[in-house]
């Protein structure tokens, strides 16, 4: 009733009052937009110009000049034939360890943070606030400090050099924000959705599997996010938990860009650049949309 | 009929503070009794003990002949419902009847069965394939207590389940918790802040105030004989007139300001004298004229009225104390007119001021 008198009363135009384009204001909002668009675009654009350059055109200095010959050879060296000591296979080595090094520690931190993060909230017990506090204490710590204890932790458990010492490193240093992440998220679920399945009969996997996961998606993407760029772009652990074969993608990255003999490729190392920052890019561009879903809704009032 | 659920001398502390005080309470089988208080009153903290969702510090729970103080939730034959509805919401309203089922390992053609019982009596039978998200909050509270419903279980716990409707639905899904009710005949124990709900719904009612039951009784007993101030001035609306005065004459008149109000046939204990008494009555039990009646009277002055449709409210000042008077509509007395209240003092309340008990 109230809609119908509603809208037969609103005949006219509808909508905020028109504005002009070329206030001063706009000018000076997008004037401003452009400037911080091109001082963050230019290396980009330095970088990928230099990668599609040969060498002689490299060498004349025209570092924003598009090519003039366009060549792929720069990415196909640093790809598989850029020269590491005695290696010369370029980054793809780099890049499988480094495939190989992510998924487990993504996979094996989210797992357990996320059932840290809801035995925290759900299953509280005795200490369980103190546990919590500690653990984000541990955040705090700059990893430095515990680079040789670590060191000497792995040597006794015999997995000092290894891809797996690697993988719980990360895990381990990944715990407090995941953590932290999790807890937060699952406080937000409704207490009484957990009660309910208590008295449905579902116990502490139960639950876990069946309520607080299919209503969690967001956050994992959140935490996979997270994760994945924090591993990947991981230099230190990988240098110094690791020996030369598992060598992540990073260091490898490294050691092609500072060798020290030959000349300095610059397109080589541009092109290996870029390439070693692909896959985070990629992940936070697909995985991105899902950030915004709220899956919970409906659940409580409406 | 014995005894569906026990509770024996249960306490609950959260650390220093005390939540729920030495409480003990008995329903009985297919009794349905309303926890009713104040926010905070540990209502549905008691219910969640029941529940068996809170650990308890000292007592015993008894339902069904069976001390089931640290069992299981779902080995306590309980069914619950929550204020939020807390329906799975990824979940249809088949999968969220089912859940528990599937959980106890009830087999298939079992569930079926409840379930479409269920929803025969609930009339959801058209939404059962449909997520929580697409259901109206009338509809999600009627799966909520489906859930309870397939569950077959003996005692029905409600956790202000009307709280979140608007006030149309509220009082159609009351008539319909009653009738469930009278037809299914199990044990209920509902909280609610509601005292409308409290006083159509219950066989008995329970009164708490700061974790201690005030009051166990039918409702019309709470509304004519509160056990205590407290009790008196929750329940009811517009709540109670408090008099305060003493009582005189060996406790046969209660004096009030320069009013002697005969006590004779009042439904109580004995009177005797005392110093500090209160005289409770129900704006219901007054009657208001505006000439002064044979017997003794309290003067008052109308300070304003209230039209309320079905009758009228007077709120009137009597000897400094505010009071209130509910008269018929054709009784309607306009503001600033000078009346004389008599009272009904069979149906009032006396109280001692000091123990707040009433005589």
């Amino acid at each position: 009733m109230a809609d119908i008198s509603m809208s037969s009363a609103m005949t006219g135009p509808r909508g905020a009052r028109p504005k002009r384009a070329l206030s001063p204001r706009n000018i000076m909002l997008y004037g401003i937009l452009i400037v911080v668009c091109l001082y963050y675009l230019l290396p980009l654009w330095v970088m990928v110009m230099t990668s599609l350059k040969g060498m002689p055109e490299v060498r004349m200095g025209n570092i924003f000049a598009p090519p003039v010959e366009i060549t792929f050879q720069p990415w196909v060296k640093a790809w598989s034939e850029a020269c590491t000591g005695l290696n010369c296979d370029g980054l793809s080595r780099g890049f499988w360890n480094s495939v190989i090094i992510t998924v487990p520690s993504v996979i094996l931190s989210i797992a357990i943070a996320s059932v840290n993060g809801y035995a925290l909230i759900n299953w509280k017990f005795k200490g369980s606030d103190i546990f919590f506090t500690i653990l984000i204490f541990g955040s705090f710590i700059p990893y430095q400090i515990m680079l040789y204890p670590i060191v000497i932790l792995l040597r006794e458990a015999g997995l000092y050099g290894s891809l797996w010492g690697l993988v719980i490193v990360h895990s381990i240093f990944g715990m407090p924000i995941l953590t932290l992440l999790f807890r937060n998220y699952f406080s937000s679920i409704p207490e009484e959705l957990f009660k309910a399945a208590r008295v449905d009969g579902a116990g502490f996997w139960g639950i876990y599997f069946r309520i607080m996961l299919p209503m969690s998606l967001p956050i994992f993407v959140v935490a996979l996010i997270l994760q994945v760029t924090g591993i990947w772009n991981d230099f230190l652990f990988g240098v110094v938990y690791t020996k030369p074969a598992y060598y992540p993608m990073t260091v490898q990255l490294n050691n092609i860009v500072n060798s020290v003999q030959g000349v300095k490729e610059y397109n080589v190392n541009m092109a290996a650049t870029l390439l070693t920052g692909l896959v985070p890019l990629i992940v936070y561009f697909v995985s991105g949309k899902l950030f915004v879903r709220g899956i919970a809704a409906g659940a409580v009032k409406g | 009929m014995g005894n569906s659920i026990e509770v024996k001398d249960l306490t609950l502390n959260f650390g220093s503070v005390s939540v729920l005080k030495n409480m003990n309470l008995n329903v009985e089988e297919g009794e349905f009794v309303v926890l009713l208080g104040p926010s905070g009153c540990g209502k549905s903290t008691l219910l969640n003990c029941l529940a068996g969702l809170l650990d308890i510090t000292d007592g015993q729970i008894w339902i069904k002949g069976k001390n089931v103080t640290w069992a299981e939730p779902s080995d306590r034959g309980i069914g619950m419902v929550f204020q939020s509805y807390a329906l799975y919401p990824q979940m249809t309203v088949r999968g969220n009847l089912s859940f528990g089922l599937k959980n106890a390992r009830v087999p298939q053609a079992e569930i079926d069965k409840r379930i479409a019982r269920a929803a025969e009596i609930l009339q959801i039978q058209p939404l059962l394939d449909r997520k929580p998200a697409a259901l109206s909050g009338g509809q999600r509270q009627r799966v909520a207590i489906g859930r309870a419903l397939v569950r077959d279980v003996d005692v029905f716990l409600f956790d202000e389940p009307l709280s979140n409707l608007d006030a149309k639905l509220r009082s159609e899904l009351r008539v319909e918790i009653k009738r469930l009710h009278n037809q299914l005949g199990n044990t209920m124990v509902y909280v609610t802040h509601d005292q409308i709900e409290a006083l159509t719904l219950a066989d008995r009612i329970a009164v708490m105030k700061g974790g201690v039951i005030q009051q166990l009784a039918a409702p019309l007993e709470i509304y004519n004989r509160p056990a205590n101030l407290f009790v008196a001035g929750f329940i009811g609306s517009p709540s109670m007139n408090f008099l305060k005065g003493r009582t005189v004459d060996g406790g046969r008149a209660f004096q009030f300001g320069a009013t002697k109000i005969d006590l004779s046939g009042y439904d109580g204990g004995a009177v005797l004298e005392r110093d500090d008494a209160i005289l409770g009555v129900r704006p219901e039990h007054i009657t208001v004229s505006t000439t002064p009646p044979a017997g003794p009277s309290i003067p008052a002055e109308v300070e304003i009225d209230e039209n309320l449709g079905a009758d009228s409210l007077l709120w009137l000042k009597a000897e400094g104390t505010n009071m209130s008077v509910r008269v018929p509509v054709e009784g309607r007395i306009p503001a600033g007119t000078k009346v004389h209240l008599g009272l009904d003092i069979p149906k009032a309340s006396l109280f001692d001021a000091k123990t707040e008990q009433r005589i």
